[in-house]
């Protein structure tokens, strides 16, 4: 540990925190959703002068929002699920004042050295879905207070930012990621030590590296969990990519109306300043670095690599034509790297245990965990960070805990709405990048929405459609208007009759759509309909070549779209 | 106050907003700030929920642009409106998670009680309806928002009722 880092631990170790009494209440998208911010006004009003109340990010388990952690002085810390106003009363009167832990409201404890188990009560590391998990990037998930530079130093942070600067050279940093097998977590997949590796090799004076928190995927919610859960992880991630490229500027770019995720990395950013870890002489290591945190417009399209660039610039984010790519031009013409949060949140853990270790998790060309985004109709619905290597049938029955609404599972929907469908044919695949393209899905962002039987299968694709008609950014015009044809053909569908050849219509505009756009959004947007098709061509051809007007029953009604659509 | 001077006056609140949004940036040992048209879009919009037509114009002043330079932004990204809004914003997710949990089936009440058929505002001027792509809570789907802040589960009947309670 260098000396300037060594004096930084110290001065927030200096500090008490040892509270007698300290409640946690969860805090994120999903804490919010289900209306946490009501049960800490009832705290703060009423029992703040009895102990500290803190707002934390989650724990992931988004299903059992809102989720209060209280931990008294030498007990274990207890928490207590879907707690509302009334809940909290009770356990307040209960627990704290009685010392009698509620076992019908609490469902597990975290148990700290010294500290004796609480009786029927499950600890967390036990605890079904919890325990499938091998947390890296959301190791502090629901630990820390997100907005807190001195509880994030406390778990060990920008440890291995300080290792990294001080005790490797950027040679030694890209060579431990690149072996580590890490790879990007957006959806491309691509090895993240050889993508940096093409900016380390320019020697221009000022270079960017990209963290891409758009995230526009509907049913993916893990890089703004990063943010409003752990923004120093990322941060530290985003150093040390800086470092290893040797990069003098760094921007966190968030689509603007995301308040938690936004205000966190604000923060973060600036805490790192003040206490010397962004800026000139970076811990005294001879390394400048700048990171700024830039805002962009609702545009689906600006997650992409260049289209973000030039929404960074402030300008309309539709994507570049490449040559050059990025690393040879990229923002404001210099060069650039982009990575996903998650990405390069697995970075400082990599850094602190090695690249060995991190291979060791997951399959052979897949290596570490995916953070999976479980929702719809299934029980355990929340954020997990699972090793690659298990299979989906073990995702939905172990860790989702199966259907949520008894009707037994139908389909999955992973990678975004550009990515695909998979039935129950599919559901032996195991979880890694390359078996769930083979399959006709990719993982993606790690989305994973989850069907019962009532889905109807058309409809979801004609929203999927609908989705990518809206945010076509329409440069290409094949998918300007191969959407729209595609999203008219499926409202057909759904709605009043198919016209003769219409499923082959979709066909051919599908593939148009895959040689004659720019990006991905054009590329990849026939293949909801085209992995549908594998699975459940026969609901495909049962509602597209019935050519009578269909009755009101079986009719699906027109969807109900947006109006401000780009001119 | 005649139109001119409530105008003028709009226009100088507008380049304050403006100025400030530079000052940030000059600011020593802080996070430094790149301003765009982009980003001065977002400042008005924070600041006035709409953006004026004479945002543009003095955006376009501010930047060394032309007004077409920032129509053309303004116009793409689909967060900008350019008419006032009303007292609160209701925000209703359609994205797929929301889709299978029956958002189509709120939309059409919601519709039907607030006396409006697409996302504008109600005639009392109480709310904007907005459909969003996706709100970020999907684990609550079906999710709606009122003034940027989630609440799940949604019905027609908890949406009205909340629109209720708002004064």
């Amino acid at each position: 540990m260098s000396e300037v880092f060594n004096k930084l631990v110290s001065k927030v170790k200096s500090q008490d925190f040892d509270e007698e009494i300290l409640i946690r209440v969860g805090y994120g998208a999903s804490g919010q959703a289900a209306g946490s911010i009501k049960v800490y006004d009832w705290l703060t009003n009423n029992f703040k002068s009895k102990g500290e109340i803190r707002l934390v990010g989650a724990l992931g388990l988004s299903y059992l929002e809102p989720i209060v952690d209280i931990k008294i002085k030498g007990k274990p810390r207890v928490l207590f699920s879907n707690v509302d106003v009334e809940k909290i009363q009770k356990i307040t009167d209960e627990y704290i004042n009685n010392q009698n832990y509620l076992k019908e409201y609490a469902f597990a404890q975290i148990l700290q050295d010294g500290e004796e188990l609480l009786d029927n009560i499950p600890e967390l590391k036990n605890f079904v879905p919890f325990k499938y998990q091998k947390r890296i990037a959301t190791r502090n998930f629901g630990e820390i207070n997100p907005e807190s530079f001195d509880e994030y130093i406390l778990t060990g942070g920008y440890k291995s930012l300080d290792k990294a600067l001080n005790s490797l050279t950027p040679e030694n940093v890209l060579e431990e990621v690149k072996n580590s097998g890490l790879r990007g977590r957006g959806g491309a997949a691509f090895s993240t030590g050889i993508k940096w590796s093409f900016l380390a090799g320019n020697n221009a004076p000022i270079k960017y590296v990209l963290c891409n928190c758009e995230e526009g995927d509907p049913g993916a919610f893990n890089d703004k969990g990063i943010l409003e859960n752990d923004p120093h992880t990322l941060l530290e991630g985003l150093i040390i990519a800086g470092y290893a490229t040797k990069s003098s500027h760094g921007h966190i770019f968030i689509r603007q109306g995301h308040n938690i995720p936004i205000e966190n990395a604000r923060k973060a950013v600036k805490d790192a300043y003040d206490n010397g870890l962004l800026g000139k002489n970076i811990l005294n290591s001879g390394f400048d670095f700048e990171v700024e945190v830039s805002l962009t417009g609702d545009s689906y399209v600006a997650g992409e690599e260049t289209a973000l660039m030039e929404a960074i610039e402030g300008k309309r984010s539709m994507p570049r034509f490449r040559p050059p790519f990025p690393a040879q031009a990229g923002l404001w013409g210099k060069p650039s790297n982009i990575n996903n949060v998650k990405t390069l949140s697995y970075v400082p853990w990599i850094i602190e245990n090695g690249a060995n270790e991190f291979k060791k998790i997951g399959t052979e060309k897949s290596s570490g965990t995916a953070i999976i985004c479980l929702s719809g109709h299934i029980n355990n619905k929340g954020m997990y960070e699972i090793p690659f290597g298990i299979t989906i049938k073990d995702l939905l029955e172990k860790v989702g805990g199966g259907s949520s609404t008894g009707k037994g599972i139908k389909l999955l929907q992973t990678g975004g709405p550009l990515g695909g469908v998979l039935g129950k044919e599919a559901f032996d695949v195991v979880m890694d990048f390359e078996e769930m393209a083979k399959a006709g899905a990719i993982l993606g962002s790690g989305g994973i929405i989850v069907g019962d039987q009532n889905v109807d299968v058309v409809d979801l694709i004609r929203n999927l459609v609908a989705f990518n008609q809206f945010e076509s950014c329409g440069k290409c015009f094949p998918c300007r208007l191969g959407n729209t044809h595609m999203l008219d053909i499926l409202d057909r569908a759904c709605n009043e009759k198919s016209i003769k050849g219409d499923l082959d219509v979709v066909k051919k505009i599908g593939e148009n759509m895959k040689v004659g756009s720019l990006c991905g959004h054009g590329q990849l947007g026939y293949n909801p309909i085209s992995s549908a098709l594998k699975f459940f061509d026969q609901e495909f051809i049962d509602k597209m070549t019935t050519f009578t007007i269909r009755d009101e029953k079986s009719k699906i009604p027109k969807m109900i779209l947006p109006t401000r659509t780009r001119p | 106050m005649n139109t001119n001077s409530k105008n003028n006056n709009l226009r100088s609140d507008i380049r304050e907003i403006l100025n400030s949004e530079n000052k940030k940036s000059s600011k020593e040992s802080s996070p430094p700030k790149t301003v765009t048209v982009l980003s001065c879009l977002l400042s008005v919009q924070d600041n006035f929920h709409y953006i004026p037509d004479e945002a543009i114009e003095e955006i376009a002043d501010f930047m060394d642009k032309t007004i077409n330079d920032v129509w053309g932004v303004a116009s793409f990204y689909t967060n900008f409106r350019f008419s006032p809004p009303g007292s609160y914003s209701l925000d209703i997710c359609w994205g797929p998670t929301c889709h299978i949990s029956g958002a189509q089936e709120i939309l059409r009440g919601i519709h039907k009680k607030l006396g409006i058929d697409t996302e504008t505002e109600t005639k009392d001027g109480k709310i904007s309806l907005g459909y969003s792509t996706c709100l970020g809570a999907c684990a609550q789907a079906p999710v709606y928002a009122i003034d940027h802040h989630l609440i799940g589960n949604a019905s027609v009947e908890n949406i009205m009722d909340t629109i209720k309670e708002l004064k």
